[in-house]
């Protein structure tokens, strides 16, 4: 089959992979940006390595980038903040985009957005403004696409903890992933994946201490049950 | 309607056009606005509308029948792609449930405007708007010329009339139809606070204003119900030094400095 999946390095374009009905694994490295084109039908797996490591993660429709992830609209579709098994990621036209079809970890954030330099002077102080921060990486590796700030909204957090307290409370906390937990997500249309695997070093999204995450692209089944 | 004879002529088209002035109807803006006012509009349900406002500029939306929600978004006029965040509104204030002196935020770590009074409580940064698709899945329609109108719908129509296209409309924030988060992260619509409630907002940057009047996405209701909603604005001033409003939290503080440090360098404080 032809697909066309993220190559080996991080952050080179996307190329065609071989037609081999093979994984493409890519460790992508601390604090580093990552993307990949994948048909409808494949799978990518994100394995947390370390532990506790946030990976920010955006979705477009390969052919139409104006149809993209749409936090709001997967909160919606299934009633509630968490993402795990089952949740579909939604886009702002509401039609699906991607569905988590296993989940080691249990549960993952979408309501709190992308760190960026600008929002960590509010959080923490302006000292933090030349750190590296997600929004900076999804800049970078949606510029390769053709995409630009217009085209950044809320994203899915993987790995990441942020619960609501009764009186409206919200913040990011110690994390409950652990080394080798793994979040897989079907393609249910052609899709564009933007991730950056989180630089934050100011609160415990990534345990202080940005690790590298695995990316695993496994094509679609072949007609003929081949394939995975 | 037949035509009475009057419209064959373009002289008597003229003077049956002309005829309308002075006609009320339930939605409208008041042009001019009255006295004090800079803009005065009522919203039908399933409307929307837009403005280009002043910084300083307070802006009250009111909800008198209790069955408003006015989903809302801003921009820095002129420069659109900086743009309200809901993400880094919750988090940068830890706060997911709007209510008097929380800032709406930029994605640029600026403040936008702030909500200087809400009499209502009952808001929400979570669930965004209703779609074309949920609304015909929900209601058999959700086009913008259509019985029951979806927001994102009317956002781009709204987003257009500012030059702006739907790659520009971020997940946007509700007003009057409240929803709260329960222990097990499941969402729960709590509904409105009642009639006669309003929040004002004061704009801290020249603001572009996009407001959608329709149902809450989780509204359980199987009718599209959707009360008026009354919008007027007033000039005012923003928020300076010395407000206890800039110094209630060390993360408010640092927005405020930043949008300071950031109007003064382009010249316009």
């Amino acid at each position: 089959m032809s697909t066309r999946t993220a190559a080996v390095q991080p952050t080179t374009a996307v190329q065609p992979t071989t037609t081999d009905d093979v994984p493409t694994v890519t460790d992508v490295p601390a604090r580093a940006p990552w993307s990949a084109v994948l048909p409808a039908g494949s799978h990518l797996t994100i394995t947390d390595l370390h532990g506790n490591q946030a990976v920010d993660f955006l979705v477009y429709d390969a052919h139409d980038h104006a149809v993209r992830y749409s936090a709001p609209d997967t909160l919606q579709a299934q009633g509630g903040i968490f993402l795990t098994t089952g949740s579909v990621l939604m886009s702002g036209e509401h039609t699906p985009l991607m569905t988590v079809v296993a989940d080691t970890c249990g549960r993952h954030d979408t309501i709190g957005g992308a760190c960026s330099k600008e929002s960590n002077t509010l959080r923490y102080g302006h000292h933090t403004w030349s750190q590296h921060a997600c929004v900076d990486n999804f800049l970078a590796e949606g510029a390769r696409y053709g995409l630009g700030k217009r085209d950044l909204v809320s994203n899915v957090n993987w790995y990441m903890n942020v619960p609501v307290e009764e009186d409206g409370t919200l913040g990011i906390v110690d994390g409950i992933s652990a080394p080798g937990l793994e979040v897989t997500l079907r393609a249910e249309t052609d899709v564009l994946v933007l991730v950056s695997n989180c630089p934050q070093i100011n609160n415990p999204c990534n345990g202080f201490d940005p690790t590298p995450v695995r990316m695993t692209v496994t094509p679609a089944p072949t007609a003929d049950g081949a394939g995975r | 309607m037949a035509t009475t004879g009057q419209t064959r002529t373009t002289y008597g088209a003229r003077d049956h056009a002309r005829a309308q002035q002075g006609v009320r109807a339930t939605a409208m803006p008041k042009v001019p606005p009255p006295d004090g006012l800079v803009w005065a509009e009522t919203v039908a349900g399933g409307g929307y509308t837009h403005k280009a406002l002043a910084r300083g500029t307070e802006l009250r939306l009111a909800d008198p029948t209790g069955d408003a929600c006015a989903h809302v978004l801003l921009f820095v006029a002129g420069r659109p792609w900086e743009r309200l965040n809901a993400a880094d509104t919750v988090k940068v204030q830890w706060q997911a449930y709007l209510g008097a002196g929380h800032l709406l935020l930029s994605d640029q770590g600026r403040v936008l405007a702030s909500l200087v009074a809400d009499t209502s409580g009952r808001h929400d940064t979570l669930c965004g708007t209703s779609t074309a698709a949920r609304n015909t899945a929900r209601y058999g329609d959700g086009s913008p010329h259509g019985p029951s109108p979806a927001g994102r719908e009317l956002f781009t129509l709204a987003a257009a009339k500012h030059g702006l296209e739907p790659r520009d409309l971020p997940p946007s924030l509700s007003f009057f139809q409240g929803v709260r988060v329960e222990p097990d992260g499941s969402l729960e619509f709590i509904g409105s606070a009642g009639p006669g409630t309003s929040v004002t907002l004061r704009a801290e940057q020249p603001l572009t204003v996009l407001v959608a009047n329709v149902p809450h996405p989780l509204d359980p209701r199987p009718a599209y119900t959707c009360g008026p909603l009354e919008v007027t604005a007033r000039r005012a001033a923003p928020t300076a030094p010395g407000d206890p409003l800039w110094d209630a939290t060390p993360e408010g503080r640092r927005a405020f400095e930043n949008t300071a440090e950031h109007l003064t360098a382009r010249g316009i404080v």
